[in-house]
């Protein structure tokens, strides 16, 4: 029965008025947190939401330029055209852009193949410890409710206790669009401007504003391996290939973009943005089904959040 | 461009656990075919794990978000989901019905323009159907559609429905409800949801859907500009710009505007946006304003139109919804944030409570948590709002306690306090319940008036002993002893006794803001004496405890041995010997102590406060 609509029942009008009240509204968060919150930070990941959060910070402050960092976590295992993407942009818009890397984790060797704390190691502590560093209080990420069942529950200005620890049931009441930026010591806000966002909606959006994202996301001809149903693009020779296992030419593109041995990519003919849109529009799956790291059980999201993964 | 608001609506649904909700929420989003795949997938599988529908799907099950509510079977906070139809886009909040409901129903509410109430079709309007409603009445939704759930368990009968309806709509034209639909539905199939149902013919009005998506919505762009300045945004010498959402109404280049609580006049020049100038912008955008003169305004300012300003005042009537774990009580000091401005406040006064049940309002001198009621504050500099019901984004507000950080309380404001206007407090981020809090106690005067030698300095010293082993902090203010210092320059006229009493009350008052449970030990022979320091204290913070002992019983025991200087003449006034003294006539405690041992009489006052805990 569940099924996804096309481009041709009319939507897309009306639809592009609910942008406008999107777009307003993250630009209002974003501008609450530039004013209200000591120390913030914008986490960028490099993918969609995180293309379309830039663009959103660089329409909220115009003329000025984005009045905080841009915060990477590289945890050494991005796809090579993500690291090349994000360069170009920081060079290009003359943006402050933090990169940091778990050096201890990566000298120890830790990787996606051999060690299953991998992603708590070199993504959620290695966040953890780059907030830390820098003294940064209030971080902007580019979550999204519709994304997983225990992100639909998260707040827009979301309190961390201290060591970054989410605990839902002690979550501050949030009424209308009033932020409450009070922290006491220790304490630290995750700040979600996309949360009422959808992937259709993100998509549309780069659309429309015409926002460069990363190659990755159109179909091209790409190495790939059939892991456990999982199509896996392989991107260096870092990959481990099991028994039998021959990296094929497929045409593939990403929905959502993480570490490269740990996305799945899907097949698709979609290779410019009105085509992507269309693939969207009409998708049957959600687009964290291609993350192997949120398939760890139910409630592995929450798990991960709890810890302090973003 | 048009005003986005209509295009993307907020929705509240309200219910309890029993009634269906998050079955009919599931069933909402799986019949306008907003799951996906995988989620459809993950949502059989959690069926036949945690499933109460035994072989079917449980739709409650798409929305039970987190482990622990998997677990135990409760939705523990508002989620959110979007969905579509082919008219409109929605936001869902679904507030769960359990402890916090009407906390996360008033969030989930705060920022609705419609919402869904479900009724059990077998029960009929409850008293929580009609709090449910006054919470969404609260919050300002006054656009409802009742879905009148598990038809099928009613039989499908009609009358049944009508009877709902019927006393529902009353219910609705008597609260100012400007829309109350009843739909016939049963969630776990789907009838009358998306999908009209053959099982109920009779119902000739639109399905639940059907309501939410052709429902006629007020128009913020229609009223007067308004736009709370968040950001100045200032890159250089060559630009200046006031950043900010516009509340309501719209603006063009060459309006007049007031930037108020200021005052100062100036003239659109611009609306400057990343995409170039705007020609005009309208209610729900943000942009950036440019003016033709400087203007002097800044982060928590509201920007207006100059003809028809917004009201600006430093004291507020608001309706309040209380979260604080904590009681509120008068003269609790709070940061008050309203819309970009926020502002040290008191709650100077809680008029009345407002029963969510049955609507009363009741005489209250504190809110207790998840109570709503009618409150007074004054804020330490006057702002720029507007009453809730005309504007929620200038009529909103949040209470932040200055300890914890938290967002303790929801206000509606309803009117500007002129007569207050004059009054300023000097509000402190550390108040008298933040330390009773930090200290764990109940901080109050214990005041020992009685004859010298009944006992007072022996029963509080008891006591004092007492109250420290279980963790409490005290002092005692003895009637010698302040006559070394504090009262050193007084006799024991008349006159200077009064003053004395002054001096010790005013004193034990500081104390007590201090969070200290104060023991006051003095003779305090005069009525009008006694009145005037209870009068320096909150009701229930002053105890009064009259030690009782027959004057020859005194003269008996005479421990400092003034009765028998007296005997010698030594003193003139000593009371109860040549000087009288006024017994209480209803004292909060009177100890008689020829009666029982110091130990007994300690014990009585220990067990009238709560050995010092803080209050429940």
């Amino acid at each position: 029965m569940p099924h996804g609509r096309s481009l041709t029942d009319g939507l897309l009008d009306a639809l592009l008025d609910a942008l406008d009240e999107l777009e307003s509204e993250a630009i209002e968060i974003l501008r609450e947190v530039a004013a209200a919150c000591a120390r913030p930070v914008m986490l960028y990941s490099i993918g969609k939401d995180s293309s379309v959060l830039l663009h959103l910070a660089r329409k909220a402050f115009h003329p000025r330029s984005i009045p905080f960092p841009l915060l990477h976590v590289d945890t050494g295992w991005k796809f090579r055209e993500m690291l090349a993407f994000r360069d170009r942009v920081a060079r290009e818009l003359g943006l402050e852009l933090l990169v940091h890397t778990n050096e201890a984790g990566r000298a120890a060797g830790i990787n996606p193949f051999d060690h299953p704390d991998y992603t708590d190691v070199m993504k959620t502590q290695t966040l953890r410890d780059a907030l830390d560093r820098h003294g940064f209080r209030a971080a902007i990420g580019g979550a999204r409710r519709d994304e997983e069942a225990s992100r639909s529950k998260e707040r827009i200005y979301s309190v961390r206790a201290p060591g970054h620890r989410w605990d839902p049931r002690t979550q501050r009441a949030e009424f209308w669009n009033l932020c409450n930026p009070v922290l006491m010591p220790g304490q630290t806000l995750r700040v979600f401007p996309l949360s009422n966002w959808t992937e259709a909606d993100v998509w549309r959006y780069v659309l429309r504003e015409g926002i460069e994202v990363v190659p990755l996301y159109f179909a091209r001809m790409r190495p790939v391996v059939e892991r456990d149903g999982t199509l896996i693009v392989v991107d260096d020779d870092r990959m481990r290939l099991r028994a039998g296992e021959q990296p094929v030419a497929r045409k593939v593109r990403f929905r959502t973009l993480g570490c490269y041995p740990l996305t799945g990519a899907v097949e698709s003919d979609a290779q410019d943005l009105p085509a992507v849109v269309a693939e969207v529009l009409a998708a049957r799956y959600s687009e964290r089904a291609g993350r192997l790291i949120d398939q760890d059980g139910a409630g592995a999201m929450e798990r991960k959040k709890r810890d302090g993964y973003f | 461009m048009a005003a986005a608001s209509d295009s993307l609506l907020r929705v509240v649904a309200c219910g309890s656990v029993d009634d269906g909700k998050s079955t009919l929420i599931g069933r909402l989003l799986w019949d306008s075919r907003c799951v996906m795949e995988d989620h459809a997938l993950a949502l059989a599988r959690a069926s036949a794990e945690h499933g109460t529908r035994e072989g079917l799907t449980d739709f409650a099950l798409l929305l039970d978000g987190l482990l622990a509510e998997r677990e135990q079977g409760i939705t523990i906070d508002a989620a959110y989901r979007g969905f579509e139809t082919p008219r409109r886009r929605f936001i869902l909040a679904d507030a769960p019905g359990h402890l916090q409901y009407t906390r996360n129903m008033a969030t989930a509410a705060s920022s609705a323009r419609l919402a869904i109430l479900l009724v059990d079709a077998r029960k009929g309007l409850l008293e929580q159907t009609f709090r449910h409603a006054r919470i969404l009445a609260l919050m300002g939704v006054r656009r409802v559609v009742v879905a009148v759930n598990k038809m099928d368990l009613a039989g499908w009968q009609e009358p049944v429905f009508a009877s709902i309806a019927t006393a529902f709509g009353t219910f609705a034209a008597d609260n100012g409800f400007l829309e109350a639909h009843c739909v016939p539905v049963c969630a776990p199939d789907g009838d009358n949801i998306v999908h009209r149902s053959a099982r109920a013919p009779w119902h000739a009005g639109p399905t639940l859907v059907e309501w939410l998506e052709t429902v006629a919505l007020d128009d913020p762009s229609a009223s007067a500009f308004r736009m709370p300045v968040q950001w100045v945004n200032r890159p250089g010498e060559h630009f200046r710009g006031w950043s900010g959402r516009i509340a309501a109404g719209s603006v063009r280049p060459g309006d007049e505007v007031v930037a108020l609580p200021g005052g100062a006049h100036a003239r659109v020049a611009s609306i400057s946006t990343f995409d170039g100038d705007l020609p005009v912008a309208v209610a729900g955008q943000s942009v950036t304003l440019v003016f033709s003169e400087p203007l002097d305004a800044g982060r928590g300012d509201v920007i207006a139109a100059a003809a028809a300003p917004p009201p600006v005042a430093a004291a507020l009537e608001a309706d309040l919804l209380w979260l604080g774990r904590e009681p509120l009580l008068p003269g609790r000091s709070v940061e008050v944030r309203i819309h970009a401005c926020s502002a040290g406040a008191i709650v100077s006064a809680i008029h009345c409570r407002t029963d969510l049940g049955t609507g009363a309002a009741c005489e209250a001198g504190r809110l207790a948590t998840n109570e709503a009621g009618v409150v007074e504050l004054a804020l330490d500099r006057p702002v720029a709002f507007e009453p809730y019901g005309d504007s929620r984004p200038l009529g909103g507000l949040i209470l932040v306690d200055r300890a914890t950080g938290d967002t303790v309380a929801a206000g509606m404001v309803r009117v500007a306090l002129r007569r207050a206007a004059h009054v300023r407090w000097q509000p402190y981020a550390v108040d008298r319940a933040a330390r009773e809090r930090a200290m764990g106690q109940r901080a109050r005067c214990i005041w020992f008036t009685g004859l010298p030698g009944s006992g007072k300095s022996t029963i509080a010293n008891l006591l004092e002993q007492a109250l420290l082993a279980s963790g409490r902090h005290t002092f005692v203010l003895d009637g010698d002893n302040v006559r070394h210092g504090l009262s050193r320059d007084l006799a024991f006229s008349d006159a200077d006794r009064a003053e004395n009493v002054r001096r010790v009350s005013e004193v034990a008052r500081l104390m007590v803001d201090a969070g200290l449970i104060v023991l006051v030990s003095f003779i305090s022979p005069f009525l009008a004496d006694r009145a005037a320091a209870r009068a320096r204290f909150e009701p229930g913070d002053f105890l009064e405890v009259f030690v009782d002992a027959p004057l020859d019983e005194c003269m008996l025991r005479d421990p400092k041995g003034l009765y028998a200087r007296a005997r010698r003449g030594e003193i003139t006034d000593l009371t109860g010997f040549g000087s009288p003294y006024e017994a209480p006539a209803a004292p909060d405690l009177h100890l008689r102590t020829a009666e029982e041992t110091p130990e007994a009489s300690a014990l009585r006052v220990l067990r009238a406060i709560g050995s010092g805990q803080r209050d429940a």
